[in-house]
């Protein structure tokens, strides 16, 4: 029989790293050098913190490419990483520095010019707590999903891919112990893309992938 | 009903039972929060609401104000338009004033601040008390209200001796962050959406408001809330107003109060009447500090909301107005460039032809202003109301109690 699901839930603090930056080439330097927690706030931390919807770019470094550098085509490169391929920050800060490096290559203007507004480097902490509320049955969960925080949405369906088993939501991970009849389940969830979208459309996203699976069957007439 | 819940409405059952969970690790933890003012300003409101959530959460929290003489506030009010900028030397006479109203608050206070788990001293003000608590076991924190992008230099270093003695910093925004040998957190502030100034109000208040300070409720009204200070720009306001009244027949409200902790306050208010002259469509306003009603009654007849400061910490009044579905003009500057997203919730300008331009644009385009408005709305909703901030706040207390790891599973207090 599967372990029951602990329901965890979390909350994240910003804390300034006291470095920021104007130029690119001041950029990808201090990519090279931020903690790797700061890489993970600038990827992830728009989730869980103030942030009007951009509908182009969904990470703070091609943000500052586009609307302070005001290089579209380095904000477009940018925006394309996406930090769910990467399980390890160290990989995706490579990605961010090396596309950052191929755009100084092709354009020496880009290098001399000084964006208008900073780029600060901000870090996070990040509090793991437990709820004390435990679901047994898949069934069960698909009823807790519409009521989870955003921080356990953020905790199970994000910050779990950074968790063995890696790359893997802990919804999809858990339900897979019970058997193939669960596997479309699994499927379903694991489509669900987590970096276009805010943690409120994302709980309503999961909420409908199980309730569509749980609802009645209807019989062929 | 406690109070706690009575935000379940607004905000969900579910962020209600986070910060209850989030608190469930700090019950019977001693909180001291000192600052210099019970009354007028965005952090005497501030507390004013935190301390009782965070008492009803179960934490043991106070609130503590320094008292002082006028050369004191007089240093630190020289003190904080140093650090927004302003270039002044403050005269060693006062900064000994400063030190020594330190050292008498501190030792008013010293059992309550030497017993305390954590201590949240706000501002500059009572920042050189931590040098008179050499016995201090708890983890002091500095709460920076303030812009301090680009400060004076001489007055930030003198400043900065004290605060670099706290274990932590929280800022309101990343800009503002000045480098020191501690955490620099980031907490934005926020609005309470069940205070007198931010509830909602009947149609009935709202008729009797534009009597009660001779408004015409057929003619658009401009409005900006604040208090009377240089780095609000009230002088600017009237002059974007004289741009857009040579086309429109607007009405100007400048409404505010002063703060016991402002001795500049009276003569800003003074150039400001002046100013003005005897145009009857400028209303000055000036409300004291317990007012709330009256000022959210003012924000909600308000067409448009401006808050032109070409200084600003965060800006409370911008949060307000938003909440209140107006679209605000804001200064491009501070905690406004937060929460003003251009074209989205609001416009952010830079010279009062700025602010009249987007005047007249919005009055133009009714439709506009609704959706913004509207959008404004939205956008505090999800980010700047006090249960935001209360979540950030049992964090940071969680993440300073716990030790300073990127990550804290299960946190356990020393």
């Amino acid at each position: 029989m599967s372990e029951a699901f602990e329901v965890k839930d979390c909350a994240l603090i910003a804390i300034s790293t006291g470095e920021y930056a104007q130029t690119l080439r001041e950029m990808r330097d201090k990519v090279q050098s931020a903690p790797s927690s700061a890489i993970y706030y600038h990827f992830w931390g728009g989730l869980l913190r103030p942030t009007f919807d951009d509908p182009e770019f969904q990470n703070d470094f091609a943000i500052w490419a586009s609307h302070s550098l005001h290089d579209k085509t380095l904000a477009e490169r940018l925006a394309l990483i996406d930090p769910s391929d990467f399980v390890d920050l160290e990989d995706l800060r490579r990605e961010v520095v090396e596309t950052i490096e191929i755009r100084l290559d092709e354009s020496e203007r880009l290098s001399l010019i000084t964006a208008d507004h900073r780029f600060y480097f901000v870090r996070s902490q990040i509090i793991v707590i437990d709820t004390q509320r435990t679901v047994k049955t898949p069934k069960e969960l698909a009823r807790i999903v519409p009521g989870l925080s955003a921080g356990s949405i953020f905790y199970h369906y994000i910050d779990a891919r950074r968790r063995p088993p890696y790359n893997k939501d802990d919804f999809s991970t858990w339900i897979s112990s019970f058997g193939p009849d669960f596997q479309e389940l699994v499927e379903h969830i694991s489509e669900v893309d987590p970096y276009f979208t805010n943690l409120v459309e994302l709980r309503e996203e999961l909420t409908g992938v199980f309730a569509k699976f749980f609802r009645p069957k209807r019989g062929k007439l | 009903m406690n109070r706690l819940d009575q935000y379940i409405p607004i905000v969900g059952q579910d962020v209600i039972d986070q910060l209850k969970q989030l608190a469930s690790y700090l019950k019977g933890i001693k909180v001291v929060h000192v600052n210099s003012t019970r009354e007028g300003g965005g952090v005497a409101e501030i507390l004013s609401w935190l301390i009782p959530l965070k008492q009803e959460l179960g934490i043991d929290a106070s609130w503590e104000v320094i008292t002082g003489t006028p050369q004191f506030y007089q240093c630190t009010k020289y003190m904080h338009n140093a650090l927004q900028g302003q270039q002044f030397e403050i005269r060693e006479s006062l900064l000994k004033e400063y030190e020594r109203i330190n050292a008498i608050n501190a030792e008013t206070l010293r059992s309550k601040l030497e017993e305390a788990d954590l201590v949240h001293i706000h501002d500059p003000q009572p920042a050189a008390m931590i040098q008179s608590c050499p016995n201090r076991r708890g983890k002091w924190i500095w709460r920076c209200h303030i812009d301090v992008s680009r400060p004076y230099r001489p007055v930030w270093k003198y400043l900065r001796e004290r605060v670099q003695l706290y274990d932590a910093s929280i800022w309101s925004l990343s800009e503002f962050a000045q480098p020191l040998p501690h955490p620099l957190y980031l907490i934005a502030p926020s609005i309470d959406p069940l205070s007198p100034k931010n509830i909602d109000l009947d149609d009935d208040e709202l008729n009797r408001t534009y009597g009660k300070f001779g408004l015409d409720p057929r003619r658009p009204i401009i409005t900006q809330v604040s208090r009377f200070d240089r780095f609000k720009d009230p002088q600017g306001v009237i002059r974007a107003y004289r741009f857009v009244k040579a086309f429109l027949p607007i009405q100007l409200v400048l409404a505010g109060g002063g703060a016991s902790d402002d001795p500049e306050g009276e003569e800003v208010l003074a150039q400001v009447r002046a100013i003005a002259g005897d145009d009857q469509d400028i209303h000055i306003i000036v409300l004291p500090a317990d007012a709330h009603r009256e000022i959210n009654a003012l924000q909600r007849i308000s067409d448009i909301v401006i808050q032109k400061s070409t200084r600003e910490g965060f800006g409370l009044t911008v949060t307000e107005a938003m909440w209140k579905g107006k679209p605000v003009i804001g200064g491009d500057t501070g905690g406004i460039r937060l929460q003003v997203v251009n074209h989205h919730t609001g416009f952010l300008v830079n010279s009062p032809e700025g602010a009249a331009l987007r005047i007249r644009y919005l009055l133009k385009h009714r439709d506009r202003l609704e959706e913004i408005g509207a959008k404004a709305r939205q956008f505090v909703l999800e980010n700047f109301l006090i249960t935001r901030h209360l979540r950030e706040y049992l964090t940071l207390m969680l993440a300073v109690l716990s030790g300073n790891q990127d990550r804290i599973e299960e946190p356990r207090i020393a």
